[in-house]
């Protein structure tokens, strides 16, 4: 059977309905991702094995109405009018929270009045009744003309039950009676509707009044919310630590492997280096994406997300945001890439893009262990007063300095750039649930899947074009040369080095001479990779990470031959404050491009930042240089 | 003749329920009138259940006092002061 003529049903509800559980719970990772022409909407389609073969299941985004505000909502309307995609759908399902259906019952009219074969599924079944609820389901089914379905999605329950369904899509038949075209028409509809169907309404979800209690508390709420946020950093810092060691080494063994046992050619060099170090380099963050995305999905499906955007989504509009951009943008603080994925939750577009634009502006993960490395060699390990160092202090100040960036940009943005039709804002606090482990788990290995995919295309393309610029040409070194000045001779004829010496007017008035500059390049790839480029510029022989400490010395101390430091303190200052802003990385690039449907905003972003850096470092520079740093 | 705006009275809207049930004036329910406007941030705001007639619940601000959490139609939904400014209540 081609896959031509397999059935195509789209599955479509508003947001917290339960539809995205149902969703992964019938397809699991079985599915495929994509867009649609001319939008940056993903495409999410699945094929299920139903009785008798397999259907093909188009995921839309959740809507609230058919009249679409938002690009997205557009989308879902278009696929369902058959505008978009591969013509209109076979068959639609329909996927409602029963406990909510006096909200729901007019969207639902709206779709039915499509005319499609149409299969209405309703979640939270064994919450209705939890809460007091009774629904008499064959009465609602003979009112609309519509089979309909009860399932728990987050246990699985009747999940078999409608895939059976599924097989049968040609079958389903057509509303009938249904309301006038306005939304008064439809709500006295459904009023009316649910008055002959629904024997008793549930009552409101005890435990989410008791929870709400405490977690939105004027008081308790902010304290518990400040708690979740530092329990992420405690994520990122701490506990993905083991994992990301053990990474880190076993990608330094693979590649020492490599070059012990592989004949000593340039191609063993280039897999050893430039593949294996360079890819590894970005693979080491995978525990903490994990990490990270498996609290962020398991909080969104119990419900705690929605109260997290409530409670600081005031502070979010001083700067002309709203709150959940910051999620998105608290998921940054690890790695730009899935913290650019995250603000798809963000209704309004505007918002939406002015969060895409700053999320780089975030100290992501990577910048840490050149922060680590300037820091221990450049600023002295001296005590300011009890447990604050100096140190520790410009440690936060370089976070600081990232988080105020971010937030005043995006103000800019919004202000300036971004002018348009404001959507209007709310927010839908759904009842606490307990999350399906499955959907959480599929939706992690989902993200992890783009992350490693990024690494496996973009940053190896780089790497590998970035380790030809650092090895060719190969000007052979004079004779009586060491390995490591042979090495040193290499890179100092390099591609890298020419362009490196052609920066050199623009980067003069930071203090960064060529060999900074050839790590300015270098950790265009990836941030972290400035560390071992470094490494290489000055020759230097240490690979794994204890040897940065020393690589720290070699530039903090003056050189014997030339009698001053490879890098001096103001410079190496500035080259802290240029980190904070530059945006190094072609990954982020790469996701921005995506997400926004082209090269202009990439290039937006990349401009503003470069300048925002430059600016900075140039400032520094002089500001340490005029205080004798 | 001179107007003055000041005097005129004004219908009052979810944000008038909101701070009148804050400070335990009244209790925290009213019916909705109608949402003042014809764009479709209004038509969204209709189909989110903010129809005429609707009884509508204030539940709380949030701690920093701002959005302000409304149940209505079985569903908690948070509105920022100012679109709850422009929704009408019937006078109690």
């Amino acid at each position: 059977m081609s896959a031509a003529a397999l059935p195509r049903i789209a599955i479509a509800g508003s947001p917290n309905s339960g539809k995205t559980t149902l969703f992964n719970a019938l397809t699991g990772l079985r599915m495929k991702t994509g867009n649609y022409a001319g939008v940056t909407v993903d495409r999410r389609e699945g094929e299920v094995a139903v009785p008798g073969g397999r259907v093909k299941l188009i995921d839309l985004p959740g809507t609230y109405s058919l009249h679409a505000l938002s690009e997205d909502e557009a989308v879902a309307v278009r696929v369902l009018k058959g505008e978009l995609g591969d013509g209109a759908p076979d068959a639609v399902v329909v996927v409602a929270d029963v406990t909510s259906l006096d909200r729901s019952l007019p969207m639902i009219a709206e779709i039915l009045q499509l005319g499609m074969p149409t299969l209405l599924c309703l979640t939270m079944i064994d919450e209705l009744k939890a809460r007091g609820g009774d629904l008499d389901v064959k009465a609602l089914e003979r009112e609309l003309g519509v089979p309909v379905v009860g399932v728990v999605g987050n246990k699985g329950l009747g999940v078999d039950d409608l895939r059976a369904r599924l097989a049968g899509s040609a079958t389903w038949t057509r509303a009938k009676d249904l309301p006038g075209a306005s939304t008064e028409e439809r709500f006295a509809w459904a009023d009316a509707l649910l008055a002959r169907c629904l024997r008793r309404r549930p009552d409101p979800s005890r435990l989410t009044r008791s929870l709400d209690a405490v977690l939105l508390h004027p008081i308790a709420g902010p304290v518990v919310f400040l708690a979740f946020v530092t329990i992420f950093f405690q994520l990122i810092f701490t506990w993905a630590a083991p994992a990301m060691d053990f990474l880190s080494g076993t990608m330094d063994g693979i590649a020492d492997f490599v070059l012990a046992r592989g004949p000593d050619t340039l191609l063993t060099h280039l897999v050893a280096d430039g593949i294996i170090r360079g890819v590894g380099a970005v693979i080491v963050f995978l525990p903490q994406i994990l990490l990270l995305f498996g609290v962020i999905f398991l909080l969104e499906a119990c419900g705690y997300m929605a109260r997290a955007a409530f409670v600081v989504d005031r502070l979010m509009g001083w700067v002309g945001l709203e709150g959940r951009c910051f999620i998105a943008l608290l998921s940054s603080y690890a790695c730009a890439v899935p913290g650019i994925l995250a603000t798809r939750t963000i209704p309004s577009p505007r918002d939406r893009l002015a969060t895409v634009l700053v999320a780089p502006l975030t100290t992501c993960s990577a910048r840490l262990p050149v922060y680590a490395l300037l820091i221990s060699a450049f600023v002295p390990a001296k005590k300011i007063v009890g447990p604050f160092t100096w140190q520790g202090l410009t440690l936060l100040a370089l976070y600081l300095a990232g988080a105020a960036g971010a937030l005043l940009f995006a103000a800019i943005f919004k202000r300036g750039l971004l002018r348009g039709k404001t959507l209007p804002f709310y927010l839908e606090l759904p009842p606490y649930r307990f999350p399906s482990i499955k959907s959480v788990a599929v939706q992690v290995a989902r993200r992890a899947q783009i992350f490693l995919k990024r690494a496996g295309t973009v940053i190896l393309a780089a790497s590998i074009v970035l380790w030809a610029l650092l090895n060719f040409p190969r000007r052979p070194a004079p004779e009586g040369a060491t390995e490591l000045e042979a090495q040193a001779h290499v890179l100092e004829n390099s591609y890298a080095a020419m362009a490196g010496k052609a920066l050199e007017p623009v980067f003069e008035p930071l203090g960064f001479d060529w060999r900074v500059n050839v790590g300015l390049i270098g950790s265009m790839a990836a941030r972290e990779v400035m560390v071992s480029t470094l490494a290489q510029v000055y020759a230097y022989s240490g690979s794994s990470d204890e040897d940065v400490a020393g690589l720290g010395v070699l530039l903090s101390s003056p050189d014997p031959a030339t009698g001053r430091a490879p890098l001096s303190r103001p410079a190496a200052l500035a080259l802290l404050a240029w980190f904070v802003f530059a945006l190094q990385c072609v990954s982020t690039l790469a996701v921005m491009r995506r997400e926004t449907g082209g090269w202009k905003w990439p290039a937006i972003a990349f401009g503003y930042m470069l300048a925002a850096g430059w600016i900075a470092g140039w400032l520094t520079y002089r500001l340490a240089l005029a205080l004798g740093a | 003749m001179k107007v003055n705006l000041d005097d005129a009275p004004r219908t009052p809207s979810l944000l008038d329920l909101a701070a009148s049930a804050r400070a335990g004036a009244t209790a925290p329910v009213a019916r909705i009138a109608r949402v003042a406007g014809r764009g479709p941030s209004e038509d969204r705001l209709r189909e989110l259940g903010f129809t005429k007639g609707t009884e509508v619940r204030f539940v709380r601000a949030a701690p920093l006092g701002d959005p302000l959490c409304f149940r209505l139609r079985g569903t908690e939904i948070c509105l920022r002061r100012a679109e709850a400014a422009r929704i009408e209540i019937e006078a109690p």
